[in-house]
């Protein structure tokens, strides 16, 4: 449950990749239509947020009150107390988890980055042999669910010794986010006029020099919004997680967050908690992107 | 310095074939035009020369120093893009002292280059704008700056005026040849516009799918164009071409006309040829020896002169007339033809006939 709520938030960094519609001049009846239709989706989508938000900050009798309370209960932190500090003092197994899920999301996202930009922009300036061939092979490997290819990589990694390990997940996920990388930041090279490397090369540059003085600084909106995708996909991912980590010492936190449910009885304080604090960074890192995110590249000097 | 000698240039994007052995001689201090309809190779010709795309065959010498495989940089170039190609986070300015900058110039050194090129430009107002914040001739000033700030080798222009309204465009002409000659530095300009091939070079290439097909002064093109291509794409209005053959003392068109055979043609009897008239050859004010009966098609007043459409037979002849001539379609007229301008064309192979004996 803890995971399918996180996997609905990102959905608003991605409506918001759309340029606002211009609004036209309409009839008075079809914006009041326009309003009811966007409140009824509104209510959908954030339902369950809200009702977690709730759920985290109430007492455990009210969270189990039936009928169900939704204004009046009593407002406690204990929950979030929980999610970072232990029982018996120190530091909880659900705050290495968190801090597990902040390295490995962001090694890789780092690792995708390096890796995909440069790959990108030279699959978008130069002649290849077997270029489209190439490209179609990179997206292949998102063709199959991870869940297919689970046991296999559960295979290698035992072999390799890198089951249960941070680095293990920070490979995956960095060659789960590298194809997309170069998906979307040839998208955006492609946007990016090679006249202008070309000029630079006339000037005195070298090709790199060119690439790196005068295409990149075009290109750090379409990187935030590359990375912010990939840091998604990696802070979200479950499967591998689940399957790769068994100690609490290494467990990302979706696992760990989803391992809170089961047995006899169900903290859903905590597991709301969790869930919140998971969710923020995410929202923060989105927030904080977001006028890349909508603004896609810039594009200056070239007539068209 | 600053000569470009191309040397049997092939180049093909996969199947088609761009250049199909290019041969130029660029002299030193030229202003060159390659001339050519879209899709000629005039500019990967040009880019070749800058490095910027690699041959499949032949080579490229700079001041006869074989320069095929050197980098762009190396060639000490500058290049202006048809789409100016200006820096879109740079102002004017550091656009256009970055060539310099590359180069590792003075900062003093470069604000007085600077200042020289942009006043030569009058381009001063615009040192501090961004390109987003400039009108197309604007950007396109500081690209020719950005270009011009360097003394380098040879200049590259990639159809520079295209994007220009037509009276920029013309006053631009101007401009580009008073730099030219205030320069005195070697230009490579494409183009595929006849009027600025005609009104600037000093030297022009007429590319054709990838070949040369002419290659000369401007009125050597003009007045001997090598073949029936290039009489059709340079000229305008363009030259009217009319099916016929010698036979004896006499050129009888396919359409059952007879004109007096041009002393200067070789061409044997019963050859199939196409005769080539241009609009200021023909007329149908004066009277002369040699004449085509037609009839009037149809007027074209274009202000300091009427181009009058003339059917004879199944072609149309364009002739160049007075502004205030008027008619009616359908009207019976006399065309009279400047035998000794004109153009005659093996109606096979297209060559020209007439070019090597004048």
């Amino acid at each position: 449950m803890a995971v399918s709520v996180n996997e609905a938030v990102p959905a608003g960094p991605v409506r918001d990749r759309t340029p606002p519609a211009r609004r036209v001049a309409g009839g008075r009846g079809r914006s009041v239509l326009e309003v009811v239709l966007l409140a009824v989706l509104a209510v959908v989508m954030l339902f369950p947020v809200l009702w977690m938000i709730e759920t985290s900050i109430k007492e455990n009798r009210d969270v189990y009150a039936v009928p169900a309370k939704f204004i009046d209960f009593q407002v406690t932190l204990a929950h979030y107390r929980d999610v970072f500090v232990a029982p018996g003092g120190g530091r909880s197994a659900l705050s290495v988890a968190f801090l597990n899920s902040v390295l490995v999301a962001g090694v890789s996202t780092v690792l995708a980055t390096l890796l995909g930009v440069p790959a990108a922009w030279a699959y978008s300036r130069f002649t290849l042999k077997a270029k489209k061939d190439q490209l179609f092979f990179i997206l292949s490997t998102r063709f199959m669910p991870p869940v297919v290819v689970v046991i296999p990589i559960f295979l290698m990694y035992r072999t390799a010794g890198l089951i249960d390990t941070p680095l293990g997940l920070i490979l995956i996920y960095t060659a789960f986010n590298l194809p997309f990388t170069i998906w979307m930041m040839k998208g955006f090279v492609d946007e990016v006029p090679p006249e202008y490397e070309e000029a630079a090369m006339l000037d005195g540059h070298t090709r790199l020099q060119a690439f790196r003085k005068y295409t990149l600084p075009l290109l750090v909106p379409g990187i935030a919004a590359t990375a912010v995708f990939a840091l998604i996909f990696s802070w979200n991912e479950f499967v591998f997680a689940v399957f790769l980590t068994s100690s609490d010492s290494v467990r990302t936190a979706p696992p760990a967050i989803a391992g809170l449910i089961g047995g006899t009885t169900v903290d859903w304080g905590l597991v709301a908690a969790s869930s919140v604090v998971f969710a923020l960074p995410v929202l923060l890192f989105a927030y904080l992107v977001r006028k890349h995110l909508v603004a896609g590249v810039t594009l200056g000097a070239v007539r068209r | 310095m600053g000569t470009v000698t191309l040397q049997g240039l092939r180049k093909s994007f996969g199947r088609v074939q761009a250049l199909d052995g290019v041969t130029l001689d660029v002299p030193d201090g030229s202003f060159f035009v390659v001339l050519g309809p879209s899709g000629a190779g005039k500019t990967t010709t040009l880019r070749t020369i800058a490095g910027l795309e690699k041959p499949d065959a032949g080579s490229v010498h700079l001041d006869g120093r074989d320069a095929t495989g050197d980098a762009p940089a190396d060639r000490d170039l500058a290049m202006v893009f048809q789409n100016y190609a200006l820096y879109p986070r740079h102002t004017a300015y550091e656009n256009i002292a970055s060539p310099l900058r590359a180069r590792g110039r003075s900062p003093g050194e470069i604000a007085e280059a600077v200042d020289r090129i942009s006043g030569l430009l009058h381009i001063e107002r615009l040192l501090r704008r961004r390109p987003a914040q400039m009108s197309g001739g604007e950007m396109q000033r500081v690209a020719l700056a950005r270009a011009l700030v360097r003394s380098p080798r040879a200049f590259l222009m990639d159809e520079p005026l295209t994007n220009l309204d037509l009276k920029l465009r013309v006053e631009m002409r101007t401009e580009l040849s008073r730099i030219h000659r205030s320069l005195g530095a070697t230009f490579v300009y494409v183009t595929n516009d006849q009027v600025e091939a005609l009104s600037m070079a000093d030297r022009v290439a007429v590319l054709k799918e990838g070949r040369v097909q002419q290659a000369g002064t401007p009125a050597e093109v003009y007045e001997r164009p090598a073949n029936r291509w290039v009489a059709g794409f340079v000229g305008s209005p363009p030259i009217s071409l009319l099916a016929c053959r010698a036979e004896g003392d006499r050129l009888i068109g396919t359409d059952g006309w007879s004109l007096p055979r041009p002393g200067w043609t070789t061409a044997e009897d019963d050859r199939p040829l196409l005769l080539g008239l241009r609009s200021e050859d023909l007329s149908v004010e004066q009277r002369g020896d040699a004449s085509l009966p037609g009839e009037l098609y149809g007027l074209e007043p274009l202000g300091d002169r009427t181009v009058v459409d003339v059917r004879v037979g199944t072609a149309i002849l364009k002739v160049k007339a007075r502004p205030t001539i008027s008619g009616s379609p359908g009207e019976r007229l006399l065309v009279t033809v400047d035998l000794d301008r004109a153009h005659l064309f093996d109606a096979s192979t297209g060559q020209s006939l007439s070019a090597a004996t004048r």
